[in-house]
């Protein structure tokens, strides 16, 4: 739902632009990143450099680096080649996709990844891109409909099906006032790595026994891959 | 047309390492306990930073390519607040979104926002 509705939207704002329906989907195919397609789509309607674009396009998806570090764990066993190949599909909703169902299974699940990387997120982004950008001309004034909040909300909502205990919670809530913080004072693609580095660090500096953990018992976040290789 | 192909390459290019590294290094699939703890946690930590910052800040780039970052204050708040409260009472995304975006196209219909 969130990678077809946003797909869609960056479609028409890349048809608005003036980007072809090859270029726009070349965009979805190779660069795979909903963030930094539609900043480009700005750079490249303002004439910026090619340069300038790629750079903030670095800084941008730079917060994947996080994702990647997260998801190591579960798929260390794998051949490099598939982790390579993992590694191009990574996006924020088959990160949160999978995580949640890996934390679910408490085990390794590589086609749980794959799913969500490819049949919930990949195709329906690359599909939406085309439909938003061949369609584009039929929708008068596409920020009426709403469909740019559908972003933003769905990755509320996949934060909300990561929160699982306090220090989680603590997590999302510090990530998300150090992440507007920064991003006022600085920078959004700063700020959302600033969110995503501070947050679980003021969470793991909490109390054990403000974060409902008994001191005897083990702390359930330091858990792993059950079927890890020792 | 086909000009702008190529920058896509780029962009791509200067995506892909932060995605991989991780993952292909095999240290990061190694890691001590207190290190697991952590990036259990950078998911809700990241996701919750990239649901705030784009509901909260609005960016414009001015002529000489700055971006000025300011606070945005609209009925986005109220339907990324209603999509959080349905995913948290009926663990119902789809549900979530699909009301978040309903009140947005309500309130700009009615001209209040």
């Amino acid at each position: 739902m969130s990678a077809a509705g946003f797909g869609f939207v960056y479609g028409l704002s890349a048809r608005t632009a003036g980007f072809s329906p090859i270029e726009a989907s070349a965009m979805s195919v190779l660069v795979f990143g909903g963030a930094a397609q539609f900043a480009a789509v700005g750079y490249v309607a303002g004439g910026f450099s090619w340069a300038g674009i790629v750079l903030l396009t670095a800084f941008l998806n730079a917060r994947h680096l996080l994702y990647s570090a997260a998801l190591a764990p579960w798929f260390a066993d794998r051949p490099r080649v598939e982790r390579a190949a993992m590694a191009h599909f990574l996006t924020d909703e088959a990160f949160a996709l999978s995580i949640t169902h890996l934390r679910r299974l408490g085990r390794r699940d590589r086609w749980g990844y794959w799913f969500a990387a490819i049949a919930a997120t990949f195709i329906p982004w690359n599909l939406a891109t085309l439909a938003g950008v061949l369609a584009g001309g039929a929708v008068p004034d596409p920020s009426r409909l709403g469909l740019d909040v559908v972003f933003p909300a769905a990755m509320a909502g996949l934060a909300v099906a990561l929160v699982t205990g306090r220090r989680e919670l603590v997590a999302a809530i510090v990530g998300a006032v150090v992440g507007v913080g920064v991003s006022l004072a600085w920078d959004p693609a700063i700020g959302i790595i600033a969110g995503g580095l501070g947050g679980p660090l003021v969470a793991m500096a909490m109390p054990g026994a403000l974060m409902g953990i008994h001191p005897d018992a083990p702390d359930r976040l330091l858990d792993e891959p059950a079927d890890r290789p020792r | 047309m086909t000009d702008l192909v190529p920058l896509a390459l780029l962009m791509a290019l200067a995506t892909y390492p932060s995605r991989a590294i991780p993952l292909l290094v095999s240290r990061f699939g190694r890691l001590p306990a207190p290190a697991l703890a952590y990036l259990r946690l950078v998911g809700p930590a990241v996701l919750a930073a990239l649901a705030a910052v784009n509901t909260v800040v609005a960016v414009t780039v001015t002529d000489d390519s700055r971006r000025i970052p300011a606070l945005h204050v609209g009925v986005e708040w109220l339907a990324v607040l209603a999509c959080i409260a349905i995913v948290g009472w009926r663990k119902n995304l789809l549900l979530g979104i699909l009301v978040a975006v309903a009140l947005v196209a309500g309130a700009r219909f009615a001209g209040i926002a």
